[in-house]
């Protein structure tokens, strides 16, 4: 009688404490299951340094995509990212790493895009590289892009403007499609920080 | 003759009323919040071959609070890009939506090189609920 009780006390512990338990957090963005490595990255920083994701192990990095020379998408979503660095706070800032590279290797060097990038945020690390190396980018990461002629003879360049999100461990957990507002970068953010 | 009419058509009005009170007042309920597509074992092979296998439409439509999440489900054997995103073979890619709007993804799975997904805002008024009612049982019934 008496383990009877026990045990379904316990059996009701065990439910209220269920009960009680907050649900798992979700991400605003896309979830990638099961977590894989993300893909490599094998260019130049606009820093000088070679740029691996290894690089960052720690940190959780925010890889996109983009040019220089662009009027729309890389502005918007360039400064999207730097506020939400601001919001989270310089602690938890530190451990967040914005790598965007370039998919118009003909123009963007490391000068131009350091100047670019900096203009937003001066910890925001640019990819360079020469065109065959920017391919095998874009076609590890699933990157489209498409050169549009102007008139004139000049040229942008449609291009996918989706934000990865890879964790500390380097596992890419996720995809933040263009147009999400800096909070939804902060609230996934603060998920991923904590582990 | 009229007397004759009177009763079943008073029937008839009464089942109506008593169908769109149902439609546009009874909650919505959904077996699963989300819209799943799978990429079969082999759809790269078959494009390869020159098979215009369609596995996602050009247009998808979400309704926010009943399927504003699209899943995709990676089952073949090379990575595929759909959408905003990689897949690798085994994985899966489940994106929720809170905004109504229109969006549009670069995909190279589409003659037409995008991918429009369409978030309806939650059917909450009568009408609204009737309508994504009616709207639902058409398209099951061409699928």
């Amino acid at each position: 009688m008496i383990r009877r009780l026990i045990l379904l006390t316990l059996l009701g512990a065990a439910a209220l404490a269920d009960a009680g338990a907050p649900p798992a957090e979700t991400l605003k963005a896309g979830v990638l299951t099961p977590v894989m490595a993300a893909p490599a990255l094998r260019l130049t920083a606009t820093d000088g340094q070679p740029l691996t994701l290894g690089r960052f192990r720690g940190k959780v990095v925010l890889v996109a995509f983009g040019f220089s020379n662009c009027g729309e998408v890389c502005p918007i979503t360039l400064a999207t990212l730097a506020g939400a660095r601001r919001k989270l706070g310089a602690e938890a800032a530190r451990d967040v790493q914005v790598v965007y590279v370039t998919v118009d290797p003909e123009r963007d060097d490391a000068a131009r895009m350091r100047k670019f990038l900096g203009a937003f945020d001066p910890t925001f690390i640019g990819g360079v590289g020469t065109r065959a190396e920017i391919d095998a980018a874009q076609a590890s990461w699933g990157i489209t892009s498409v050169r549009k002629m102007n008139p004139d003879g000049s040229y942008l360049i449609g291009h996918s403007s989706s934000i990865y999100l890879v964790d500390r461990a380097g596992g890419l957990r996720a995809v933040m499609p263009y147009g999400h507002p800096a909070d939804d970068f902060v609230h996934d953010l603060k998920i991923l920080l904590r582990g | 003759m009229r007397r004759v009419f009177r009763i079943p058509l008073l029937a008839v009005a009464a089942l109506v009323v008593v169908g769109l009170g149902w439609a546009g007042f009874a909650p919505i309920e959904v077996a699963t919040h989300e819209h799943s597509f799978d990429i079969p074992k082999g759809t790269w092979a078959r494009r390869r071959a020159g098979d215009l296998v369609e596995i996602l439409p050009d247009h998808i439509r979400l309704t926010l609070g009943l399927d504003a999440v699209l899943v995709i489900r990676n089952h073949d054997d090379v990575p595929q890009t759909f959408g905003p995103t990689i897949m690798m073979p085994g994985q899966s890619f489940s994106l929720p939506f809170e905004r109504a709007a229109s969006y549009q993804f670069t995909c190279t799975a589409h003659a037409s090189g995008s991918l429009t997904i369409d978030v309806e805002p939650e059917p909450v008024t009568p009408w609204a609920r009737i309508r994504w009612r009616v709207r639902e049982w058409w398209e099951n019934r061409k699928r």
